[in-house]
């Protein structure tokens, strides 16, 4: 297995930005955040980043289109950025399970071009977890955050980090870096991950009843009841992916371009008739029942959640899918 | 006091003072409770909570809750008071149809701040004395309740319970805060700098709505924001200036009626000190019209809906308050 | 005074009916010189302007916004501009704390029959927004013209 000092991640960094862009977990204002590596620049000592790792493939804003009238012409110009071979390190084992989900989405026909262009063009680094937090429950997800999937996966261990390459592209980038040593990684500490307080969770169970059951139980009236209709759970969620397509006038030129929506908005879906989803309700159950029944039952039963606790960290009144799930698997809340 | 809040939440619900009861309930963690309402005392006595940790301000759910059919019982900490008086102010709240019983409160814990601690993986706190003792999945914490304290706890203006029909514990009074600290560092500050800092905090917001959606005085149907016809919806704060547009009028909009709950602050999943742009509208009112405290009284005229001739011109602002 | 001869900066003037908006009259009719670059826009009460059209008239392109009324007292609704005058300090102030420019934003108070006033205050608010150049803290790129 390569290897590295971690007291000389730096040099690392640098190492690998030479080539091409890096992005690290790092904080910005307090806030940890993928960020564009520049020298100086180092890893934040939060367990993951507040936004997840998804913005990097899917940003909360992207142009598609722009439109410049001059008179009566209207000229088509396209609007997409070019995209740039990047290496994104640091990405936690849930978050990395994260593109997965976002693959079978995206990728599959009709492949989302904007997208793709991304993927192919990242490498991605992933970093083991060692001291996870009492809201992480990615185990109960069948993740192993000690062994993250990812181009490269990495792990820091004492004073050492660890780099074993998984793909042809993971392989591509360490034999980039001929600076690497050679060492044998030491056995793995499992304890912490079986003392979580979230560990026993489990998901299987809603593949067994038909989806109308769920649809139709009577908890989602008392979970949805103090939901507050914002977004942060669906914009800090790794495996949210609603977008809408709206237009901005800027006068001479006109640009399409599509953002990130949360199915807890009243305005989500709007169409002609009016909303479809007119209650709080209605919008709760759907965040919750695409991300526990829709998804799996589209895609080969992989729940689309990956357990990464940020919705239980950020949810303004503590409503999160833990509660959900725990509330429809026991038909009471 | 959970036994108490719990206890009197009961009897309410049992002697039919009231038919529903709206306080928090349990969850996963020691500290994640949600808002929720109660319509049986056995649901209060297995479900209902009272902790250091019930932050969130109950008093906007009053709007929807006091147009129902019957009557509600509400559990106010005393900043929840002064929207609650904010919003019976703005005839949002039908008072009738409201039993409040104030709580006595000590400052609320935040998670927040117990994780900016260096607290990793929380699984249990209790109180002793002025400390609190955390377990977590790494061992055990000693740490200062004071330090512990949700950031608008630590500049706590008033003990007050404003308008309740009860109190358990006791009544307090107005404190003495240094709540404006923060915005005089910030206007000691050059230009440049502030720019810079605004600059720095806003980029972080995704516009979750958060902050919006939880403000008592953030109380319209549909917001603007929200409205495709109003010209301004904007979804994403696809650019800076998005960003800047959206908290600058939001802010502006609660001028005088914000009671300065710090809701804001607390729920934002990016750490915006958002409370730092109302406080500064808060400071000025008080200092260019006269001492106010939204939500303190029925009685007393907001700021922006009054007005002196002798007012000062803006100029005061434009041709800079030091003359430059 | 040395003036930047490339920057023409647009100045948007919100002008009340009854009283600047005549005095804006009043200064054409006097042929006085103002420059070209203020747009006006007239409301019917200096109270009408809402925060947010002097944040979208930056976003649209303006270096610097001034609203113009009635003098106090003499409003056509009686209180109106006294209003306006609470709101406008306000917003100054707290656009002033976000770090944009001060000179920027401007209220003056202009009656019909200070047509020279107008063409005053129009010359000397121009050549502050020249000195401070263009509006780059409140500007939308997106709006920008190549």
């Amino acid at each position: 297995m390569k290897t590295w000092k971690l007291s000389e991640l730096d040099s690392l960094f640098a190492a690998i930005a030479a080539a091409q862009k890096l992005y690290i977990p790092a904080d910005a204002a307090g806030q940890p955040a993928f960020t564009l590596w520049t020298p100086g620049l180092s890893m934040t000592k939060a367990l993951n980043t507040g936004r997840s790792a998804k913005d990097l493939f899917f940003p909360q804003v992207e142009n598609l289109v722009n439109f410049k009238v001059s008179g009566r012409r209207i000229q088509v110009e396209p609007g997409r950025e070019e995209v740039e071979d990047f290496v994104i390190f640091g990405v936690r084992a849930c978050d990395c399970r994260s593109f997965d989900i976002l693959d079978s989405v995206f990728l599959s026909d009709p492949v989302d071009t904007f997208y793709a262009d991304r993927r192919s063009h990242a490498t991605v680094m992933t970093l083991a977890c060692s001291e996870p937090e009492e809201t992480c429950f990615c185990t109960s997800l069948g993740i192993d955050p000690q062994a993250p999937a990812g181009d490269v996966s990495c792990w820091a261990m004492e004073d050492t980090l660890y780099l074993e390459a998984n793909t042809e592209k993971g392989q591509a980038l360490l034999s980039s870096l001929p600076q690497l040593g050679q060492g044998e990684k030491p056995q793995t500490d499992a304890s912490v991950f079986h003392r979580l307080p979230l560990k026993d969770l489990d998901f299987s169970v809603f593949g067994e009843k038909p989806l109308m059951d769920w649809f139709n139980s009577p908890v989602w009236d008392s979970l949805s009841q103090s939901c507050l209709g914002c977004g942060s759970c669906t914009f800090v969620c790794p495996t949210c992916q609603c977008y809408d397509v709206e237009d901005f006038d800027g006068g001479a030129t006109i640009r399409r371009f599509r953002c990130w929506d949360s199915c807890m908005y009243s305005d989500f879906t709007m169409m002609a008739h009016g909303t479809n989803r007119p209650t709080q309700k209605e919008r709760f159950r759907q965040r919750f029942m695409h991300k526990l029944v829709y998804h799996p039952n589209n895609h080969a039963g992989q729940i689309g959640c990956v357990g990464c606790g940020r919705c239980l960290q950020k949810c303004p009144i503590s409503m999160n899918i833990v509660k959900v799930a725990k509330a429809l698997k026991e038909g009471k809340a | 006091m959970q036994d108490r809040v719990m206890e009197k939440a009961a009897a309410l619900l049992e002697s039919g003072v009231c038919t529903r009861v709206l306080g928090w309930k349990t969850g996963e963690f020691f500290y994640d409770v949600t808002p929720a309402v109660f319509t049986s005392a056995e649901e209060v006595r297995t479900q209902m909570v009272y902790n250091p940790f019930c932050g969130p301000n109950l008093s906007k759910y009053l709007i929807a809750e006091s147009r129902k059919e019957g009557k509600i019982a509400v559990f106010l900490k005393p900043c929840d008071t002064f929207s609650f008086v904010q919003l019976q102010k703005e005839h949002r709240i039908a008072r009738d149809k409201v039993y409040a019983v104030g709580v006595q409160c000590d400052g609320m814990i935040d998670m927040d701040s117990l994780k900016a601690l260096g607290l990793r993986g929380v699984t249990a706190a209790r109180e002793v004395g002025d400390n609190l003792i955390v377990s977590t999945l790494y061992g055990e914490k000693t740490v200062p309740r004071r330090e512990a304290l949700s950031l608008r706890c630590r500049v706590c203006k008033s003990k007050r319970l404003n308008d309740c029909d009860e109190i358990i514990g006791e009544q307090g009074g107005d404190l003495p805060s240094d709540r404006f600290a923060q915005v005089e560092a910030l206007e000691a500050m050059t230009p440049e700098e502030r720019f810079a800092f605004w600059r720095s905090e806003l980029s972080k917001c995704i516009r979750c709505n958060a902050c919006r959606n939880v403000c008592p005085a953030c109380s319209c149907e549909k917001c603007v924001f929200d409205n495709p016809g109003s010209g301004v919806r904007n979804k994403a704060a696809a650019d800076s200036f998005e960003e800047n547009l959206f908290h600058i009028i939001r802010a502006f909009h609660v001028a005088g009626r914000c009671t300065d709950c710090g809701e804001c602050s607390r729920v934002c999943p990016q750490g915006i000190p958002l409370h730092l742009l109302n406080r500064k509208l808060i400071k000025d009112m008080n200092q260019l019209y006269g001492p106010y405290q939204a939500g303190a009284d029925f009685d007393s005229k907001p700021p922006m809906l009054a007005f002196t001739p002798e007012d000062p011109e803006a100029s005061i602002i434009t041709n800079g308050r030091d003359g430059q | 005074m040395p003036v930047n001869e490339t920057f023409k900066p647009t100045i948007v003037a919100f002008c009340c009916n009854w009283c600047s908006y005549a005095g804006a009259d009043l200064s054409g009719t006097n042929r006085l010189q103002y420059p070209a670059n203020v747009k006006i826009i007239r409301i019917p009460c200096s109270c009408r302007l809402n925060p947010m059209f002097i944040l979208r008239a930056f976003q649209r392109g303006a270096d610097g916004v001034i609203l113009c009324g009635c003098h106090p007292g003499d409003c056509h609704y009686t209180t109106g501009n006294y209003y306006a005058r609470r709101r406008m300090t306000l917003l100054f102030s707290l656009l002033d704390y976000m770090g944009i420019e001060r000179g920027r934003t401007r209220v003056e108070w202009v009656s019909a029959a200070e047509g020279a006033k107008f063409a005053a205050t129009m010359n000397d608010f121009t050549e502050t927004i020249i000195k401070l150049g263009p509006n780059r803290r409140l500007e939308d790129l997106r709006c920008k013209t190549e």
